[in-house]
This record gives C-alpha cells, sequence and structure tokens, in this order.
C-alpha cells in the first residue's frame, strides 16, 4: 500500500496512471474487499451491479458551464464502466434545499445530493455514513481544509464529502482605482474607506449585496464583523456573544461606507447583481468569485483587461472568510448507498479531479491541501488570490459548532439584516440587540 | 356567479362550497319525498369524486398540516409533542410580528387597488363600443402569463442598476437619481404590491364586467330620466346591483392574496431585512430553509384563522344572496 501510494503522489500532477491510481484508492479504501468498482478494475472481474441499476445525482447547475461538462462526461464514463446508469439533474442552488427536505421527507429520490454550505448538519439524521471515503481520500490528498471538514463531519462521523469550496475575493477596476490615486488595493478597512469615498465621489462606488440571497450578503457581513472581532457564540454553541464591541464597531464602519462608499441600491440586490452591474460599468469594486473575471474574459475583452483581485481587508482583528462550500450526500434512504459511495470515490479521485478542477479555473477550492501547489493556481497571476482565502476561513456560527442552529442564524439573514437594519435608520445599537436576541431565540439562551 | 372562474383559487373555493351543498343535500335526504331523495342521492354519488379529491388533496394535508404544527419535527427526523409552543414562539418572534404586519398592510392595499382599478376598467370596457373582444383578451393577459414568468419580468423591470422603469422616468425627466424599487421597505413592499395589482386586477375588471352586463338597461335610464347624473347613477344603481359580484371576487381576491407566496418569493425573497415577508414565504423560510417542520407549518397555519373567517363570511354571504335576492 505503501508504496502504491507513493506511486501517485510521486508524481502527482501531470501523468497519473488511473489504474496506478485506483489501485491506491482501493488499498486505502479497504474498497477492493468490498468489490468496489476499483477492485473491480483490479480484479478483472465483472461488475457487481445488476443490469439496469439506476443511479441518481442531484447538484447545482454549475456557474462555470464547462465544469458541468466535463463532470456529465465523468458520470457517463463511470456509468459505462460499472454498467449501470447514472442520471445528473441539475437545478439552481436555491432549490436544493426545498428538494433535500422533500427527498428525505419522502424517503425517496436522488441517491447523492450536493449539498451546500453546513446545510448537511441540517439533514444529518437522513444522510448515510461516508466516513470511509472521507478518511481515505484526507490521507491521499493531504488533508481536509478546516471549512470543508467543519461543513461534513459530525462529531463521530462524515455526512458528507466534501467537493470544492467557492474561492472569493474583491474584484477591482485597476483603471479607476488608480484615478482615485489607489495604485494597490487597500489592506485595511480604514483604507478600503478612504478609497471608497474617492470611488464614489467619482460615480463609480464600490457594490456589495445587503438582500435575502444565497451567498453574496453572508460573505461580505461575516468577514466584516469577524474582522472587526465580533461572532456570533462561543464554542459551547450556546453562549451568544455577538453584542460585543467587535460587533457594533463592524455595523457602524458599514453604515457609514454606505453612504460614502458603497452603491445605495445594494439592499435589493441578489447574488447576480453586482456580477452585471460590475460588467456594465457601473461601479469599480465588488466582493466575487471569479466568475465576473471568466464572462469578462469571453465576452468583455475591455473589461477584462482591467480587471483585478484583492484579498479582504485586515481588521483590528484579523482577516477573514466567510466561504459557500459544496459537498456530496448519500441519501440514507438510498438503496444503491454502496454504488452511490462508489461514484463519489471516483469522481472525487485525482485524475478525475484534476480534470474537473482545471476547468472551474480557481472559481472551486479543493477541499484537501493537496492541490494548494498545482499550477491552475499560477497560471495567471491575477487569479492567484484565490487559492489562500480557504486558509482564513470560518464557518458560519463561529465559534460555535457547525450545525442546525448555525444553519438556522444563516437561513433567517439575522447577522445580514442587522447591518440593513442600521442601514435603514436604526441605531446600530439598536440593530445589534435585534440581532442578538434573535441569535438568543435560535441559541435557546 | 357562485362557480369559481378563477383556476388558481379553484380549490379553496371548492372546498367549503361543495361541502356545504353535499351537508345541505345530507340533510334534505332525511326529509324527502322518494323521488326527491332518488335525485339526492343521485346528487350525492355525483359529487362523490369530488368529495374524494377533497378528502385527499386538501383534507388530509391540511390535518396532516395541524399535527405538524404541534410537533417540533425538523427534517429527516420524527418530532415529539409539543403542543402549541411552536405557536407560543412564533408570537414571540420579531420577524413573525413584522410577517403578520406586512401580510395585512399587502392584502389590505392590494385588494382595495385591485377594487378601485378593476372596477374602472370594468366601467370603461362595458361603455366601449369599438375594439370590445380585441381590449378584454389582452387585458387577460397579466393574468394568464404563468407568475413566476411574469415576475421575473418584473424584476428585471425593477433591477436597481438596469430597470426599464427608471430609464423612462429618468428620460422624462420625473427623476433625476435612479429609484431603489426594491430597496427601502416602503419602496419594496409598494413595488410587490404594486405587481400583485397589477396581476390580479383583470381578474376583478372581467368579472365586475359580466356582473355590469346583467344589469337591466332599462334601470339605468328610468334612473336618467328621473334627473339621475353618472355618478349619482353608479352610487345608486351600479353598485348596489353589482354588490354580490363585488362581494365575492373580493373575498375570492383576499383568500388569494393573503396566502401569496410566488410574487414575493421570486422579488425580494422577503428582504430587505423581512420588510417584504409573507405568511407563507416566511413559513417556507422557516420550514424548508431551517428544516423546522414542525414550526414552518405553525406559521402557514397561523393564516388559518383569518382565512376560516373569511371564508365563513363569504359562505354566509352567498347563501343570503341564494336566499333572498339572487346572486348576480
Amino acid at each position: 500500500m505503501a508504496e502504491q501510494r507513493r506511486g501517485t503522489s510521486g508524481k502527482r500532477w501531470t501523468s497519473v496512471p488511473r489504474r496506478t491510481f485506483l489501485k491506491a484508492a482501493a488499498a486505502s479504501a479497504g474498497a477492493a474487499a468490498l468489490g468496489g468498482m476499483p477492485g473491480i478494475l483490479h480484479a478483472g472481474l465483472a461488475p457487481a451491479y445488476p443490469k439496469g441499476t439506476k443511479l441518481h445525482l442531484l447538484q447545482w447547475l454549475n456557474f462555470v458551464p464547462a465544469g458541468d461538462k466535463v463532470f456529465l462526461a465523468q458520470a457517463e464514463e463511470f456509468a459505462k464502466q460499472m454498467g449501470v446508469e447514472v442520471t445528473v439533474e441539475r437545478i439552481g442552488m436555491g432549490d436544493i434545499r426545498t428538494r433535500t427536505t422533500a427527498a428525505i421527507e419522502a424517503k425517496s429520490g436522488p441517491d447523492i445530493i450536493l449539498i451546500p454550505n453546513n446545510l448537511p448538519h441540517l439533514y444529518a439524521d437522513g444522510l448515510a455514513d461516508v466516513s470511509d471515503i472521507c478518511e481515505a481520500l484526507g490521507k491521499e490528498q493531504g488533508g481536509f481544509y478546516d471549512l470543508a471538514r467543519a461543513n461534513a463531519f459530525a462529531g463521530r462521523r462524515w455526512i458528507a464529502v466534501p467537493q470544492f469550496v467557492y474561492s472569493w475575493a474583491w474584484n477591482y477596476r485597476e483603471d479607476w482605482l488608480k484615478e482615485a490615486g489607489w495604485t494597490k488595493f487597500p489592506e485595511t478597512w480604514d483604507e478600503f474607506r478612504e478609497m471608497g469615498k474617492k470611488l464614489k465621489a467619482m460615480g463609480r462606488p464600490i457594490g456589495q449585496a445587503f438582500g435575502h440571497s444565497e451567498n453574496d450578503p453572508n460573505n461580505y457581513v461575516y468577514a466584516l464583523v469577524w474582522g472587526f472581532g465580533g461572532y456570533e457564540v462561543e464554542k459551547d454553541g450556546k453562549t451568544v456573544v455577538l453584542d460585543k464591541k467587535g460587533t457594533l464597531e463592524a455595523i457602524k464602519y458599514n453604515t457609514a461606507l454606505w453612504k460614502e462608499a458603497l452603491d445605495e441600491s445594494g439592499l435589493s440586490w441578489d447574488d447576480a447583481s453586482n456580477n452585471r452591474a460590475f460588467l456594465a460599468g457601473s461601479m469599480s469594486v465588488t466582493g466575487n468569485s471569479p466568475s465576473i473575471y471568466f464572462v469578462a474574459r469571453d465576452k468583455f475583452p475591455d473589461v477584462f483587461k482591467v480587471i483585478n483581485h484583492a484579498p479582504m481587508p485586515k481588521g483590528p482583528a484579523g482577516q477573514f472568510y466567510q466561504l459557500p462550500t459544496l459537498s456530496s450526500a448519500v441519501m440514507k434512504y438510498s438503496k444503491n448507498q454502496k454504488l452511490a459511495k462508489e461514484f463519489i470515490r471516483w469522481y472525487m479521485a485525482k485524475p478525475q479531479y484534476e480534470k474537473w478542477f482545471e476547468v472551474m479555473g480557481t472559481f472551486a477550492i479543493p477541499p484537501t491541501k493537496v492541490w494548494y501547489d498545482h499550477p491552475v493556481w499560477t497560471r495567471d497571476p491575477k487569479l492567484t488570490v484565490f487559492r489562500d482565502v480557504i486558509k482564513d476561513a470560518r464557518q458560519i456560527g463561529y465559534a460555535g459548532p457547525p450545525g442546525r442552529k448555525a444553519s438556522e442564524a444563516l437561513a433567517k439573514y439575522i447577522v445580514v439584516d442587522m447591518f440593513v437594519k442600521a442601514i435603514q435608520g436604526d441605531k446600530p445599537e439598536v440593530a445589534l440587540k435585534w440581532a442578538t436576541d434573535e441569535l438568543k431565540k435560535i441559541y435557546g439562551t | 356567479m357562485n362557480r369559481p372562474t378563477d383556476p388558481v383559487t379553484s380549490t379553496a373555493l371548492a372546498s367549503p362550497a361543495v361541502t356545504r351543498a353535499a351537508l345541505f343535500g345530507l340533510t334534505r335526504l332525511r326529509r324527502s319525498t322518494r323521488t326527491e331523495r332518488r335525485e339526492w342521492l343521485l346528487a350525492f354519488v355525483l359529487l362523490l369524486p369530488a368529495l374524494t379529491m377533497l378528502a385527499l388533496f386538501v383534507a388530509y394535508p391540511f390535518a396532516r398540516g395541524i399535527r405538524l404544527g404541534m410537533l417540533d419535527s425538523v427534517v429527516g427526523r420524527e418530532g415529539q409533542f409539543i403542543g402549541i409552543q411552536n405557536y407560543i414562539k412564533l408570537w414571540y418572534d420579531s420577524i413573525f410580528q413584522r410577517t403578520a404586519q406586512n401580510t395585512f398592510i399587502y392584502t389590505a392595499c392590494a385588494t382595495f387597488l385591485k377594487l378601485s382599478l378593476g372596477m374602472l376598467v370594468a366601467l370603461m370596457l362595458n361603455n366601449l363600443i369599438g375594439f370590445k373582444r380585441l381590449l378584454r383578451a389582452s387585458m387577460l393577459l397579466p393574468w394568464i402569463v404563468p407568475t413566476v414568468l411574469s415576475t421575473l419580468a418584473w424584476k428585471w423591470m425593477f433591477d436597481p442598476t438596469f430597470s426599464i422603469v427608471n430609464w423612462i422616468l429618468y428620460h422624462l425627466g420625473f427623476i433625476q437619481v435612479r429609484v431603489d424599487w426594491l430597496g427601502g421597505p416602503v419602496a419594496a413592499i409598494t413595488s410587490v404590491i404594486l405587481v400583485n395589482v397589477w396581476r390580479g386586477m383583470p381578474f376583478f375588471a372581467i368579472t365586475l364586467l359580466a356582473g355590469l352586463q346583467t344589469i337591466n338597461p332599462d334601470i339605468h335610464e328610468a334612473a336618467a330620466i328621473d334627473g339621475a347624473n353618472a355618478w349619482q347613477r353608479f352610487w345608486r344603481v351600479t353598485w348596489p346591483l353589482l354588490m354580490p359580484v363585488t362581494m365575492v371576487v373580493v373575498l375570492f381576491s383576499v383568500i388569494q392574496t393573503f396566502a401569496d407566496f410566488q410574487l414575493v418569493y421570486i422579488l425580494t425573497g422577503g428582504g430587505p431585512a423581512n420588510s417584504t415577508h409573507l405568511f407563507a414565504t416566511y413559513a417556507y423560510q422557516i420550514g424548508i430553509a431551517t428544516g423546522k417542520l414542525g414550526e414552518g407549518a405553525a406559521a402557514s397555519l397561523a393564516m388559518f384563522p383569518v382565512l376560516f373567517l373569511v371564508v365563513l363570511f363569504q359562505l354566509w354571504y352567498i347563501r343570503r344572496g341564494e336566499g333572498g335576492k339572487g346572486g348576480a
């Protein structure tokens, strides 16, 4: 086993013979003994699944369509090799919750669901144990990042296999920043505000969403609270401590920033609004994944030339990120759990995963550390910044454990709405008290 | 005009009406002659499929909903009985309080506007001479386009950056800075109401128009000969005669608007800061987004007392009409 693993890690990226890798995976996962696909290939046996076996996977409609193309091709290949039928169903990210809830309650539906963020904890009782896959994957690929683990590991068992973490950075227009006197993107929140003032005075403000949408508003507000030293609960997962000086400072800062530097239509933005507005040239800075950059590359060459990316400014307490994740969960009700696990093992294994990761081009941060030195990150220096954000990422409900309560606070947009209330004219103290009270109701204190 | 013409509300409407008819039938069955009895039996048999459908698709889910509202169920886990604790929790929930307030404002404003504008359009159409068919058909468009589609179009029209409404207002010189239609708390609920009115008004107009056409022109002529002007003729003749139709339409609409979901879900998701959440969207957020099925069921059942009163009133009114003056 040791020899085989050396075989895969010696030449990490370019030419891992699939068979070698599969042998390694089989050995480490103990899959050969279970008669799984790697074992089958290794032993040259016929597939162990009856003809006509169907596997159904439900996932999001990828923001990077090329990523879906690769994934679908891989699913087809898997199906062919195993002699089974694999259906990949793709729906909007926001609808995954509804489908998952319905499926678990009805005890029927897809065998695998790609579940966003910390929601696997919400559905923990309906998800099969995938510890064997994750432990093998962790060993094989240099261990999981904390955030990926937090969202998919429930105390004693893995309830999902992290697939990737969304990358995030400030997207900015180099040309307009230069006009405002900034040759470098600000490194602290104070500088950020100064820059924003000038940009807004020029009619090109900073854009930030504050509506009830899945990603953008949370990415920003949590990072801001953490950067100023606030957080929701203590480690015990019970004591709500949002009502701290740090949070109050963050609210005050943001309310001032709103008037001085932000685009004042952000209250009604969804996750796509800033992409469109940035590409249309109505603002100069916005936080996002590299999707704006990719669209600019294909359709807005003039904008593409002048976009760059920068990390989160530092606050008094440091620099943090809230990043969405996606994890593959095998449903407990599924009658094809063994095959489902086999499929996840297959697409998470290096040869397959690498192809997908390359196409996703820095949009997706792999959950394991082995990909850190992959050339994808350095091919375009403007995208390298997206690689490191995961190191400073915290889970929702920090410093408490991820779980149902943290999910509820996120789903109710408590932290987002705290900022919105202050923007709409509530005193920062009043907004903070409201949010703290709401959190206390959720955490039951 | 007792029969529902609105497919959207037909389930809600059919339910009380059919049940009532069935019960009425059973009572009559006891004290009737043999022929009559046979007729009622036939009626009952004919009603049976509808009753079965209602039992399966309305009564059963409803009973399940009530039960779920008293459990602490979360997704994937069978809950324990906790009585009315879910309701108590909601009562003290600031977002729920806001939601209740929003729902009443939304329903009241939207219904009032739909009635006023619908009446206006109906009167105009009734007095129209040419292009009758074309105008009536085109007026119904907002109502027959799937709500999700038309609401998405509205979302684009309200887009903070690319709003065509803003573009037009700006170029006509009405505004200097762009209006954030879904941004402020007042602006957001106003915009949502606006879309609801746009969508629901044709239903009012077409139904009221049908009512208007049943009013005998002789009465109008008589009133005119007696020296009543147009305004007096409307208030003293048209409005009272149209009252039964108006009541029915308003009540249908209240039920529909009160339980609205799609518009808000698509336009704002309940934001900003919960200023547009309605019972249905908040119930969805609790039940689906946070997986607290029991609490979500309780939140959606909170609508029930209000809707129940509306239905009672509607039944009472229709029955009164049947027994006395007759409907429209």
